[in-house]
């Protein structure tokens, strides 16, 4: 993975002391409540509801050991003894107090990490497929790509002050497991006729009270032109992006109001004038990039061992087939840890957990680990001979829950239970769910389900591209829940119907359940998906289980 | 329908814990909601916000929420309200730390 240049450590250290010293300033009184708001958030500390909470970036969601160990004595010295893993594949600690943070700052710079651009309106962390460098579809590793795309965006001093955040997600492969499609700019891989690389560039996607698909407004960018380009639009939407309105201010609404063509055309103006001035640059700084990402050398050993206990030991087999994705090489894995264990919070790991996961990263991993913004934990190259005894060692500390893909695999925003954006609680509504059909014992026979829970409007638990996404919302004062079906944040990207009035908080899991039961009658066979089934039929059938069954039930 | 009597509480964080604190009667900060002072008139909840926010150095994002006289002092109205004297629902954490 990348190293800091002694650029980057002095950077980031000389951050942590302007905000040490803005906190002493703070706390003796010499500066205001309205002064220092904006300067925890240029180094991603919120006051939520109960507490302080600090944002910390993991780039692209890759992590190595040494710094997840970190996190874990953060988490232990300052905080509670857990993290919390986002959808953007950051790590929150939902209980520092505001005295410790420099420290936790100096402890993260400590091992080359920060929580610079984790808020406020700048280009974000730039978010990643999980499984880069790793899929056995990829076209290229993105992460050199996500990389230059970091270094260029902190601390860029014209993207300082955007209209609005800026999000940016980067995929190596043609199946799109990083949602480009619902990102500010979304980056996918392609090789044109000519067989060289490039990427389609979709722009204006984006969740949140105005969910909308990116619409692409480049076909094939050639990789060598991704800096000037990326640097045209993000100077073309500062120009024009709405400083008006806040609920406004996204880009896609600017591509919305200006329309596409218009916008593609002043990029490409901008671009033509940019792309002189990089000079090539930028293209030798990505190849000094390039080699910090070089694959591991992987071995060569008898994968003999995994197929006999694939065959014999059925926990093995049913955690091997939902938690195991195809690895480039044919004797590897890529291994999900599921941070999904049925009742508990979805993303939480305790220390103890990151611990061990970091040992068996260096154990059997490579060295190498990712946070998924499914809020998982992935070890991308495994040797299937190690799986068995990953395995066994997962198993021990709760990580071995077989359910990647699955119902009771949800994404949850922290919800009312933390955030002060929050209208509604998410986590006990995915505890509940999840728990329920464990009950039930049919979430395997049920299959490939994405069901994505947000406290809010603003839809960080993506619910508008789950196959069911449930929003939570205050009504007159009383916590509601609404159901959207159909949703999908792959390559094939929909925003999710919304299927009518909500739920109560104690409706919305029998709701769920009457969905699901519908959806296990309606099937063709036990291969077509939920989402397939949904597609086939619309939304009759499950609306009727939805209100008809529930007024049925009341009037019985 | 008769419009809901004015009653509400000042509320605010800890400037460095960030726990959440209501403002007594008797000008001190409490964690406890139903100690708050429940304030009736409008104009003098515009006076103890007033009060609260130039104490810059102890409490930040100070705002009036909504409240009703309870047995034990005053209670808050919304859920919203009702979480913050608690704590989050998945761990037993923030305030109801202290009750288990």
């Amino acid at each position: 993975m990348y190293n800091y240049s002694d650029f980057d450590d002095a950077f980031v250290r000389a951050r942590v002391a302007q905000f040490a010293q803005q906190v002493e300033r703070r706390l003796d009184g010499s500066l205001t409540e309205d002064e220092f708001r904006p300067l925890p958030l240029m180094n991603g500390l919120y006051l939520q509801l109960h507490a302080y909470m600090l944002r910390v970036a993991i780039p692209y969601g890759t992590v190595s050991p040494r710094q997840m160990r970190q996190l874990a004595m953060i988490a232990d010295t300052w905080d509670k003894g857990y993290g919390h893993f986002t959808t953007r594949q950051n790590i929150q600690f939902n209980w520092p107090k505001l005295p410790d943070v420099p420290a936790i700052l100096a402890a993260l710079a400590d091992v080359e990490m920060h929580a610079i651009q984790t808020s406020g309106n700048c280009v974000r962390n730039v978010t990643a497929d999980h499984f880069a460098g790793a899929a056995a579809d990829e076209i290229e590793d993105p992460r050199p790509y996500a990389e230059l795309l970091r270094q260029w965006s902190t601390d860029h001093p014209e993207f300082q002050f955007l209209p609005r955040k800026f999000k940016i997600a980067i995929t190596g492969s043609p199946n799109d497991r990083a949602v480009t499609r619902a990102h500010d700019i979304g980056l996918r891989m392609l090789r044109n006729a000519a067989g060289e690389t490039g990427f389609e560039v979709l722009v204006g996607g984006g969740l949140g009270r105005t969910p909308m698909i990116g619409q692409v407004v480049r076909d094939f960018l050639p990789v060598a032109d991704l800096l000037p380009y990326v640097e045209a639009l993000l100077s073309v939407y500062n120009s024009f992006g709405r400083r008006d309105n806040k609920y406004k201010a996204r880009i896609k609404i600017t591509l919305h109001e200006t329309g596409k063509e218009e916008l593609s055309r002043l990029i490409e103006e901008k671009f033509t004038e940019l792309r002189r001035q990089f000079g090539g640059n930028d293209q030798r700084l990505l190849a000094d990039i390039r080699a910090a990402f070089a694959p591991p050398v992987f071995r060569t050993a008898s994968t003999d061992s995994f197929d006999a206990f694939y065959s014999a030991d059925p926990v093995f087999r049913a955690w091997a087939d939902t938690n195991l994705a195809p690895h480039r090489h044919p004797d590897y894995a890529i291994v999900t840890i599921s941070l999904k264990a049925h009742g508990k919070t979805p993303g939480d790991a305790t220390s103890h957990q990151m611990r061990l996961i970091a040992d068996l990263a260096e154990r059997h991993g490579h060295s190498d680990l990712r946070i998924s913004h499914e809020q998982n934990i992935i070890l991308p190259h495994v040797h299937k001979s190690d799986l068995p005894a990953l395995h066994a060692a997962l198993s021990q500390a709760g990580l071995a829950t077989a359910n990647v893909g699955l119902i009771s695999d949800i994404i949850a925003c922290p919800g009312m239970d933390y955030c002060a954006l929050a209208t509604a609680r998410s986590i006990p509504i995915a505890t509940q769910i999840a728990q329920r059909f464990k009950t039930l014992d049919i979430e395997h026979d049920i299959g490939p389900l994405k069901l994505k829970i947000s406290g809010c409007i603003n839809a960080c638990g993506h619910h508008h591209v789950g196959h069911i996404g449930i929003p939570g919302l205050d009504r007159a004062g009383v916590e509601n829940y609404q159901i959207t079906l159909g949703g999908d944040g792959t390559q094939t990207a929909v925003i999710g119907e919304k299927t009518g009035p909500g739920f109560a908080y104690s409706e919305i899991v029998p709701a769920v359940e009457r969905l699901i039961l519908a959806y296990l009658n309606l099937r063709l066979s036990p291969e077509e998906t939920f989402l397939t089934t949904f597609r086939r039929l619309g939304m009759l059938p499950f609306k009727d289980a939805l209100y008809i069954e529930k007024d049925a039930h009341h009037a019985a | 329908m008769t419009p809901r009597a004015f009653a509400k509480v000042v509320t605010a964080n800890d400037l460095r814990i960030g726990d959440v604190v209501y403002l007594t009667a008797d000008d001190r900060w409490t964690r406890h909601h139903h100690l708050a002072e429940l304030i009736e008139d409008e104009a003098h909840a515009q006076m103890r916000l007033l009060h609260a926010i130039a104490q810059k150095s102890v409490i930040v994002g100070a705002y009036l929420a909504d409240a009703r006289q309870g047995g034990r002092g005053p209670e808050p109205v919304h859920f919203r309200e009702a979480f913050r004297t608690r704590g989050p629902s998945n761990y037993a954490h923030g305030k109801q730390a202290d009750h288990v």
